[in-house]
């Protein structure tokens, strides 16, 4: 399907593309993915529609993982989909309906790529896009909704007459309709389907069932949708799996697809703006011991004090931590400054020699003079394992679960971080979730600063950068510092 | 029951079983669903006990005779069947880990007597006799009409597991696809008896406290348990008649003026006969108030549930891949073989008539005597044929739906 497509990038641009189809490509919001988009997709596209939808996947993913309920589930979803991936109703004024569509279709189908390849991956995959899709379907227009069920033939047939009397009685008791509508005379709509399409509502004994036939009540066909929604998604995933070999011949796509799927593994889906922040976010060398201590992840913890003690870091953690503090807003003349003092035991000559360079380089001033982003979570969980010698890496996924613990008290217990916090991060780091771990460290730590089980890093999102860690950890710093200056306003005052 | 505790189960015997009586062409006919060989018998997991517990997963076979002779080579105390794979359960480790899958396995229920226990006086533990049988065929009628009515499955085969239970295997095209989640559904929804020993109301069925029973739970009791209730329960099994028994039903009540009545007047009369403690209690409701009385015939409905629905071992019929024992295999504790069992006539089933292998190999010895050569069909000598035939018409049943599925197929194009 992307064949064609990605041996001739930028052919097309994403906006004649709308054009060209603004009128009747996407009737509805919902979609049933059952085809592939067939019209040409630049590779750039195709990156930026997988990574937005895989941002969201990943929210919900978490949220999982965190036992937030439905509801909460629901808002931390909405929420991102309007940053990465809006998805309007045909009443939306001043939207361009049919590009969110077309993203929403060609982001699927990218990530139906990347996923496929292993059962976990198709797991967890299938798990994710059936909780966004009924949150779509939950948040949708009732009148759009109902056009969109009306184009898709579902297989299920009405109960005629003659059934419903027959079985008045037991429809009745095996689905008593809402307290609201008892007693109420009109014979509610029934549909007839095979039992093992709607197992969640047979699991709960909440049909009527005959023969093998399930026997649904009108206001519980959402079951039934979703049941089908899973049902071809996981015969889909089976049919793109057989299909991807041919892929491997371009060499673009491979990569791409590896880093998606891993960055899904990882628990993380996107790149932390590498941008420095605003100006007046500027930090000097002096200030970076104190920023470590209240606002630093704990990787750059970890590495800041290696690099204490050690007075030095071996390479892939002055990469580490260097671009970290680029991005948190270190010059390159304080960079400098900063890492000279603390290889304070290296002569200057030496100094100059090995290190000044790459550090000048790391800032885009020397060499190819290229912009390099800070490490993202997934990076650092990713790549580069470190060896025994080495101080980067996440030190969820890296330290033993002892040296994890003791770190963990030893670095945050003044932030309030306690003994009886440790189960509960540790459960996650047991079961894969570093991010899941990092976010509630985040929250433990800033709860003082009124976060929540739940809030993560704001939003209800979870880490997936350093520098996105240490930028909310400072920006609640400064609202609460500006909250106490009005305390104390207050108190002046009366 | 003694004297199968000293039945002979020596290597020569189960070989001599293996190798003269066990229908290995009915098995295979049963599982394969067609003459000629087909996945569903060349991909199956069979597993084998061996003499001091070493269990041998994923062996299979391409024909019966291949099975037998396996069989007889390797001697198994007895052997298991589980799902149909993607591949040749023996060739697993030469094929991707991807490509080795379970994808199809019979739907299989198992109902063991332990879990009755607490509501049966007659025996405990391991042993059986044919009083608390009846428990084991109110289960049996209530699920094969339950599932036949319910989920439109027709391929339903019983089988006794040689000692306290019996086990179901149920055949149909989509019954075998089912997945887990499909399987886990159903066992959901025929599921009513939950809860521990510590669990006192171990049935909640109802939508909202005073909901109508589900249909498929109403129609069980009215042609099933409201009759095996008073007749199991109250005649044969006299459970009432045990302080501990009755404190424990009593406690099913809700508090108030009729629960504590009818506790003063069995606490002077304790031993009093089950009926009579039952018939208190309807006499007791009758003359409660009319908010009470309501309430309370429910719970009589509930009681009844709790006490005779089918207890059902769950975790059995979940999974895809859980290995059964084989119909036909000897079962190490008593001798008798795994028979399958006619669900219209359970009621007259006995498990202490159930043939050992001793007592068949003996039947054999005074019919025939021994010719060189294999001997394919010996069990028609002994008292295992209507058993045999039982199967062998089951699984006729099943390759006469794929002759049909089959011919429906040729002629759609
Ligand atoms: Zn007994």
């Amino acid at each position: 399907m992307f064949k064609s497509a990605h041996r001739k990038p930028g052919q097309n641009t994403y906006a004649s593309q709308v054009e060209k189809y603004s009128t009747l490509k996407y009737p509805h919001r919902l979609n049933f993915y059952d085809r592939p988009p067939l019209d040409d997709i630049t590779i750039e596209e195709f990156e930026i529609c997988a990574l937005d939808r895989l941002r969201l996947l990943a929210e919900i993913e978490s949220s999982y993982a965190r036992n937030r309920t439905w509801e909460e589930l629901k808002q931390v979803a909405l929420k991102q989909s309007e940053h990465y991936l809006p998805l309007n109703s045909n009443t939306a004024k001043n939207k361009n309906i049919e590009a969110e569509r077309r993203k929403d279709h060609i982001g699927h189908f990218v990530l139906r790529l990347a996923f496929c390849r292993t059962e976990e991956l198709r797991r967890r995959f299938v798990k994710a896009e059936l909780a966004l899709f009924k949150v779509r379907y939950e948040s949708d227009d009732r009148a759009e909704r109902e056009e969109f069920l009306q184009s898709r033939d579902f297989g299920w047939d009405a109960v005629d007459d003659a059934e419903l009397k027959m079985y008045a009685e037991q429809l009745a008791a095996a689905s008593p309709p809402p307290m609201s509508q008892a007693g109420g005379k009109a014979l509610e709509k029934y549909y007839k389907v095979r039992w093992t399409r709607v197992p969640d509502l047979v699991e709960k004994r909440r049909v009527f069932l005959k023969g093998g036939m399930a026997y649904v009540p009108a206001r519980e066909q959402s079951s039934i949708i979703f049941e089908e929604f899973q049902r071809s998604l996981e015969k889909s995933l089976q049919l793109t799996l057989k299909h991807l070999p041919r892929l491997d011949e371009d060499t673009r796509i491979v990569p791409l697809l590896d880093n998606l799927s891993q960055g899904f593994m990882a628990g993380i889906s996107s790149e932390w703006s590498s941008a420095p922040e605003a100006a007046g976010d500027e930090i000097t060398a002096d200030m970076i011991d104190g920023l470590a201590r209240k606002h630093f992840p704990m990787c750059m913890r970890h590495l800041h004090e290696s690099l204490r003690r050690d007075k030095h870091l071996k390479h892939h953690g002055r990469l580490q931590y260097g671009l970290f503090l680029k991005v948190l807003g270190l010059s390159i003349d304080e960079a400098i400054v900063f890492w000279r003092r603390s290889f304070s035991t290296m002569q200057d000559d030496k100094f100059n020699k090995e290190y000044k360079y790459n550090i000048r380089h790391s800032y885009g001033l020397e060499g190819k003079r290229a912009n390099y982003p800070a490490r993202s979570c997934q990076q650092i969980l990713t790549s580069d394992t470190p060896g025994s010698q080495d101080s980067h890496g996440c030190p969820f996924r890296h330290f033993s679960s002892e040296n994890l613990q003791t770190g963990l008290l030893s670095m945050y217990s003044s932030q309030g971080l306690g003994a009886s916090d440790l189960l509960e991060v540790m459960s996650y780091v047991k079961n894969g979730h570093y991010h899941v771990a990092c976010t509630r460290v985040f929250e433990i730590t800033h709860s003082s600063q009124g976060v929540k089980k739940g809030d993560g890093v704001g939003n209800g999102e979870s880490v997936t950068h350093p520098n996105q860690y240490a930028s909310r950890s400072r920006e609640l710093e400064k609202s609460s510092e500006s909250v106490k200056v009005e305390g104390d306003g207050d108190v002046t005052m009366g | 029951m003694p004297a199968a505790m000293q039945e002979d189960l020596s290597p020569e015997v189960m070989l001599a079983f293996y190798r003269r009586l066990y229908p290995f062409k009915s098995l295979f006919t049963w599982l394969n669903h067609e003459h000629t060989p087909t996945k569903q018998f060349i991909n199956r997991e069979f597993a084998f006990t061996l003499a001091g517990d070493v269990y041998l997963r994923y062996q299979s076979f391409v024909t019966a005779d291949e099975m037998k002779k396996q069989v007889c080579q390797m001697n198994p105390t007895r052997f298991e069947i589980g799902p149909v794979y993607s591949a040749r359960p023996r060739d697993r480790k030469t094929v991707r880990p991807t490509a080795f899958q379970p994808q199809l396995r019979e739907l299989v229920f198992d109902i063991d007597m332990t879990d009755y226990d607490s509501i049966r006086t007659c025996c405990q533990d391991a042993a059986i006799c044919a009083r608390c049988w009846k428990f084991i065929a109110v289960a049996v009628r209530v699920l094969d009409s339950s599932i036949r009515d319910q989920f439109g499955y027709k391929h339903l085969l019983w089988v006794y597991s040689g000692r306290r239970g019996i086990h179901l295997w149920i055949s149909d095209a989509e019954a075998m696809e089912l997945t887990d989640e499909q399987r886990r559904a159903l066992v959901g929804w025929m599921t009513v008896i939950q809860g521990g020993k510590d669990m006192v109301k171990k049935v909640n069925v109802r939508r909202g406290a005073a909901g109508p029973l589900p249909p498929s739970l109403q129609a069980v009791v009215d042609s099933y348990l409201k009759f095996a209730f008073p007749d199991i329960i109250l005649d044969d099994q006299n459970l009432f008649s045990v302080r501990e028994r009755w404190e424990e039903m009593l406690k099913l009540l809700p508090p108030g003026k009729v629960r504590n009545e009818l506790q003063e007047e069995w606490d002077m009369d304790s031993e009093r006969a089950s009926a009579d403690k039952w018939q208190d209690m309807r006499d007791a409701i009758k003359s409660a108030d009319s908010k009470e009385k309501s309430t309370l015939k429910l719970v009589v409905q509930d009681i009844v549930l709790q006490y005779t629905y089918p207890r059902l071992d769950a975790e059995v019929s979940k999974h895809r891949n859980h290995l059964l024992k084989a119909p036909f295999c000897v079962h190490p504790k008593t001798g008798r073989v795994c028979v399958p069992v006619d669900p219209s006539d359970i009621d007259n089933f006995n498990p202490e008539a159930v043939p050992t292998v001793g007592q068949l190999l003996q039947e054999l010895n005074n019919v025939v005597t021994e010719t060189e050569g294999e001997h394919h069909s010996d069990w028609e000598k002994t008292s295992l044929k209507p058993y045999v035939d039982m199967m062998d018409k089951h699984a006729q049943a099943l390759m006469e739906e794929v002759r049909k599925t089959k011919r429906g197929a040729d002629l759609s194009w």
